[in-house]
């Protein structure tokens, strides 16, 4: 017999009053793999993952954990599963070290504090007290929290939101570290790039739907697109340029306009732009500024929903 | 089935965690063991015999030989005013407890529903002659046990052990609630009983050292006598103790925020420190009133305390408060676990 994936979801829905957070949600997670929940503000996200992890009950949808269910075995899930929360803050008044020994000690099988310590990077801080550590130490110790039963699943909700850079690609190194050793994770974020950095698999939430789902590559390429172009007009000559007229220029498949800048999803980097130059002359329209990028999950999901990803 | 019982090594940590966390807050530590000290120590020697404070008599006008008479008693503090209307104003505001108007005969004016003014009338006309105090033979008590030290002591001691039990749990269940911590320990195996009862065993390891240190400051330097065993004085603490943390899970049981626990505290504390007989005996309430206040846990756990360390009495004779207690800890317990909000 196969071994069951370490997440099935199907058909989860969450309602809070007439606010349907997670509206018919379905997900696998194979082992050994990450995947990312990606979505804004509200879109689910949060909802989706602690009814994974049983602290809330879904309105409808079965849930299978390490191909165990949360009303037969619930201790047998959570023995095998390490949690970090959206915002959780730690005891400050106690160490790093007395916090990691509370957490070891409600597990029954575990690791040794020391390597812990380790592999989060904070030895040296073991006598610290919670409330003297930096964010991004504090976000590690959370992490070391979560990983000191050896777990087989590691859900991680926003785990670098309000990291710095530095702070950001350090958990990111542990939680890679933990993906090498044959660990599953799953985790949100609001981070394309950490998305592209950690997961095999990602997948876009919105209103508590999936609109797009699969590889970041698989992803992106669903845009068709080989780069994205956006224009800045000097003020006000904007209103020259037709989207009818943009999107007859040749590779030019999307036009959007935002504030007084506009973005251009195209299939020809070197035709497009040629052309575009040569139109934007004809019609006597001034640039600021142009840029060109390869398509990211934040475009794709721009092109899907009309929003950002990260609007605050 | 086994999930009911908490599980050693987690309770033994959590009640570590609570402690130390408790230890290394010095507020906290103030609140719970030095503040009822201090509150013993300046109440106990400000009531500790001595001289109590004279009154403070008005006189108006020229009251012939009372004034000579007034004035030679220590008891009386003489105040002349020139004015009528001097003199009311002073005597409404309080400043001073009766007011003597020379006239004759003189008279006396004052407030009669305040004690004050009924001591002075008291002192004025043993002053001036109109009561003989020879005739009635006066003996000064200062047996221990009967001074206000003695009845303040058992129930400073109360209200402080009901304090820390409520605070102790209400506090950190809400507090942990809010920082998303009790969520964080929802998705380990910690069995909820051991989260439960490592409140429990928290309180008990404050308990121990509030009996030392505020019970040994009430019998070593106020000389407030402790005469039941100490075994049943301890029992009596520790079913108090218990009851008020029950009680403390109830009202932490909804509460989501530090902001929303303290409201519902003062709720349950203030009526207790007025009706339970801490600074004052609950019999000077109205009769009628007594049997609701009798069932206030805080006066249950006073009468046994006060019962026990000045009458000697043992858990034999106290059953009907040890049995309020009891009640008021299986009864909040239930209730608060079954509306218990874990996440
Ligand atoms: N307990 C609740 N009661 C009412 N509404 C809720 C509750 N929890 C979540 N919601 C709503 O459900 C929607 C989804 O919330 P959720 O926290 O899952 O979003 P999210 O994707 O995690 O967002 P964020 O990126 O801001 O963390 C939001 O509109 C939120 O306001
Ligand atoms: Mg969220």
């Amino acid at each position: 017999m196969s071994v069951p994936p370490a997440v099935r979801a199907t058909g989860l829905v969450k309602r809070f009053g007439a606010l349907t957070a997670v509206d018919g949600l379905d997900l696998v997670l194979e082992r050994g793999t990450c995947l990312a929940l990606l979505g804004p503000n509200g879109a689910g996200k949060t909802t989706t993952i602690e009814m994974l992890e049983g602290l809330q009950r879904p309105d409808a949808g079965e849930i299978e954990i390490l191909g165990r269910a949360w009303a037969s075995d619930p201790d047998g899930i959570r023995e095998r599963i390490g949690v970090q929360l959206q915002e959780t803050r730690l005891t400050e008044k106690v160490t790093v070290h007395e916090t990691l020994r509370l957490f070891r000690s409600f597990y029954r099988e575990g690791r040794d504090l020391a390597e812990v310590l380790e592999v989060v990077g904070l030895t040296d801080k073991r006598n610290a007290r919670v409330e003297t550590l930096s964010g991004g130490q504090h976000q590690r110790l959370s992490l070391a929290c979560a990983l000191v039963s050896r777990p087989e699943l590691l859900f991680l909700d926003e785990p670098t939101t309000g990291l710095d850079p530095q702070a950001r690609r350090r958990v990111w190194e542990i939680v890679e570290g933990f993906k090498n050793a044959g660990g599953t994770v799953l985790l949100t974020t609001h981070y394309m790039e950490e998305a592209e950095r950690l997961a095999d698999d990602v997948v876009i939430v919105d209103a508590g739907k999936i609109i797009a789902h699969g590889s970041p590559a698989a992803v992106i390429g669903s845009l068709q697109a080989e780069s994205i172009v956006e224009i800045h007009p000097k003020d006000g000559s904007g209103d020259r340029l037709l989207d009818a007229a943009l999107l007859a220029l040749p590779g030019v498949g999307e036009v959007r306009r935002e504030g007084s800048s506009l973005t251009l999803v195209v299939t020809d980097t070197q035709a497009s732009v040629g052309a575009l130059l040569g139109h934007l002359t004809t019609v006597g329209v001034e640039l600021e500024s142009l840029r060109t990028h390869s398509p990211t999950l934040e475009d794709v999901f721009v092109a899907l929903t009309g929003k950002h990803l990260r609007d605050g | 089935m086994d999930n009911l019982l908490p599980r050693w090594s987690e309770l033994l940590e959590l009640t570590r965690h609570r402690t130390l966390a408790f230890l290394r807050q010095p507020e906290g530590v103030f609140w719970v063991f030095a503040f009822p000290i201090v509150l013993a120590a300046v109440l106990g020697f400000a009531f500790q015999g001595g001289e109590p404070a004279p009154s403070r008599v008005g006189i108006l006008g020229d009251a012939g030989g009372w004034i000579a008479r007034l004035e030679a008693d220590p008891r009386i503090e003489l105040v002349r005013f020139s004015t009528r209307e001097d003199a009311d104003r002073r005597l409404a505001g309080g400043h001073i407890d009766a007011l003597v108007l020379a006239a004759d005969p003189p008279e006396l004016r004052l407030d009669p529903a305040r004690a004050e003014a009924e001591v002075a009338r008291l002192r004025v006309l043993v002053a001036v002659g109109e009561i003989d105090q020879d005739r009635l033979a006066i003996e000064p008590v200062t047996e221990r046990g009967a001074r206000y030290v003695d009845f303040l002591f058992p129930g400073l001691l109360g209200m402080s052990l009901m304090g820390t039990g409520l605070w102790s749990i209400g506090f950190s269940v809400a507090d942990m609630r809010q920082r998303k911590v009790l969520k964080r320990f929802l998705v380990t195996p910690m069995r909820r009983s051991s989260f439960l009862a490592s409140f429990l065993s928290a309180r008990m390891v404050y308990l121990a050292a509030e009996l030392f240190l505020i019970t040994g400051f009430g019998v070593w330097v106020l000389g407030v006598p402790l005469r039941s065993s100490l075994l049943e004085f301890t029992a009596i603490c520790v079913l108090g103790a218990v009851a008020f943390s029950a009680i403390g899970l109830l009202v932490a049981s909804r509460a989501k925020t530090i902001e929303g626990i303290s409201g519902l505290m003062n709720l349950v504390i203030v009526p207790m420190w007025l009706g339970s007989g801490v600074f004052f005996s609950y019999e000077r309430f109205p009769e009628a009133i007594h049997p609701l206040l009798r069932l206030l846990p805080l006066t249950a756990f006073n009468d046994a305390l006060r019962a026990a360390m000045i009458d000697g009495a043992g858990l034999a004779q106290l059953l009907p408060e040890l049995g309020m207690l009891i009640a008021w800890t299986v009864v909040p317990f239930v209730v608060g676990l079954k509306i218990f909000r874990w996440v």
